[in-house]
């Protein structure tokens, strides 16, 4: 019973509050009537069962007894409890089908009058239904300092005003890219955590994808939002087979493509496929695509690096940036040699960021410079706290150093 | 309806050249014109350069008087719009187009007074 309803919390969590913000007009009076709500749920379906629609049950109960409560609370004179009852009385929940607020409180959560971190921190609390330690621990940052953004970033949701409303049509492609850019974020920071131990954080990876599924869902005729979907399920795919037995990072080329999900591949494909048919590309329609191509071919060497080179000149056309034509070289280099990679990687000048020195160490390896390869190396170490990378890194640098001309017996 | 307050930031020294400005203050009599039309409009008004403010402060049962402006920087403020808009979406609108009329930069920040639901 107590998995069934946590169950119920995780697939419900973001429903629920999003109706009863909707209710109440207030995130912290929903987040504690659903909290109440969940807390009695514990107490009484082992014994009644698990009502037959467990989210109208959890928005009822939360809905009672908030307002039981506020009742109480707004006889002292509290004003957010006045408010919160009368915005109630002018909200009544709609019996019967369970309605769906959750893109009104995506929006709000990602809101740009919010700091990008606020955004993330709260879209994660208020629909992804995690506390705030499990946030903390996510993106490694002190409870306490997580606790504080969260509270501010509520706290200017309701002094400034911030609506619960999906922007009209001429803010909507604005607002919906920052709203993807937090989906986006969640993934990369649970698939290329920036530091720590483990290469992957898998508990965001998933959320990030169970959140792009519900945006999918609200927005099926988004092509962008079924891009970014794609774009994570076919990233996922490869996430086993990205990391060896003792944990190394193993690059795509050199992947046992075996151990890539093909359920999850078929799903991104199918998407790519149907975002291909509508026509409006946009750049994370476009990079699936380009992982839609890897996912196709079965070994390394059957990769169409003329079709991936094809679609970062296009992804260069619709948002082009210096990291974006870093990954561009990479392709080029395949196509048309490590030099030509090379010289497209050195017109960029990436200094601060860690991959353009790794891809750079690449590419001057495989020209045969290993002397400056492990001058790039290093200069990638330099750069990156993520202990898997850095041990890929350090592995590569050794190696590097071994092949140069002036290695030393004991390699250094 | 909630109050914002927009405050504008004005880069200290010279006010531009009446070419540039003249164009400039057209904008803002538009924009202040759109606003009273809308009926968002609470109150508003320009501000003499910080050099002709003055501090006082408590100290005691003293008063302390200190010539300047409170905070010294880069910028100041310039002058301020009080509007009422139904949430931060509006008021934002309206920010952004103080922002284009005067080409400076707008801050937009909810008052505690105004309706309040």
């Amino acid at each position: 019973m107590t998995e069934e309803i946590a169950h119920v919390f995780r697939e419900q969590y973001g429903r629920v509050v999003a109706v009863l913000v909707r209710v109440f007009g207030d995130i912290d009076v929903a987040e504690e009537a659903v909290q109440d709500a969940f807390t009695t749920a514990v107490r009484r379906w082992p014994a009644e069962g698990v009502p037959p629609s467990p989210a109208g049950w959890i928005i009822t109960t939360a809905r009672n007894r908030a307002i039981d409560r506020l009742r109480r609370e707004a006889t002292r004179d509290d004003r957010q409890a006045h408010a919160a009852l009368l915005h109630a009385r002018d909200e009544p929940v709609q019996e019967g089908a369970v309605p769906d607020e959750r893109l009104r409180l995506i929006f709000t959560c990602c809101h740009p009058a919010l700091a990008p971190a606020a955004r993330v921190a709260l879209t994660l609390r208020l629909l992804g239904g995690l506390t705030t330690a499990e946030i903390a621990g996510a993106f490694l940052v002190p409870e306490k300092t997580m606790a504080q953004r969260i509270v501010r970033a509520k706290g200017k949701i309701r002094a400034a005003r911030i609506p619960y409303r999906v922007p009209g049509e001429a803010d909507l492609p604005d607002r919906l890219q920052a709203v993807l850019a937090v989906l986006y974020l969640v993934f990369n920071e649970g698939y290329t955590a920036s530091s720590g131990e483990a290469l992957v954080r898998a508990d965001l990876c998933a959320e990030a994808i169970r959140l792009a599924r519900v945006l999918a869902g609200l927005m099926p005729d988004e092509p962008e939002v079924l891009g970014l979907l794609a774009l994570m399920l076919l990233t996922e795919s490869r996430r086993d087979a990205r990391t060896g037995p003792g944990g190394e990072l193993v690059l795509l080329a050199d992947q046992d493509r075996s151990r890539w999900d093909r359920a999850l591949i078929a799903e991104g494909q199918a998407l790519v496929r149907r975002c291909l048919r509508r026509g409006q590309p946009g750049p994370y329609q476009i990079q699936a695509a380009i992982n839609a191509v890897h996912s196709d071919a079965p070994t390394a060497a059957d990769t169409d690096w003329r079709q991936v080179v094809a679609l970062y000149d296009q992804l260069m056309a619709v948002a082009p940036s210096q990291v974006t034509a870093v990954h561009r070289a990479v392709a080029v280099a395949e196509v048309a040699g490590p030099a030509a990679g090379l010289a497209l990687v050195d017109s960029l000048e990436l200094v601060g960021y860690y991959l353009w020195h790794a891809i750079r160490a690449d590419l001057l390896r495989r020209s045969g410079r290993p002397e400056e390869a492990a001058q790039a190396y290093a200069a990638a170490l330099d750069r990156t706290e993520n202990a898997t990378e850095r041990e890929f890194l350090t592995r590569r640098l050794r190696a590097c150093e071994r092949a140069s001309p002036g290695a030393r017996e004991d390699g250094g | 309806m909630t109050h914002y307050l927009l405050t504008i930031y004005q880069p200290d020294g010279e006010p531009p050249a009446p070419e540039i400005l003249e164009p400039i203050m057209k904008n803002v009599a538009a924009f202040e014109e759109e606003l009273r039309a809308a009926g968002a409009w609470v109150f508003n008004g320009g501000l003499h350069p910080p050099n002709t403010a003055t501090v006082v402060r408590a100290r005691g049962d003293d008063v302390l008087v200190t010539d300047g402006p409170y905070l010294e920087g880069k910028e100041h403020v310039g002058g301020f719009t009080v509007i009422q808009a139904a949430d931060l979406d509006e008021a934002l609108e309206w920010g952004r187009k103080a922002a284009s009329a005067i080409t400076l930069p707008v801050e937009v920040r909810p008052m505690t007074s105004g309706s309040g639901d």
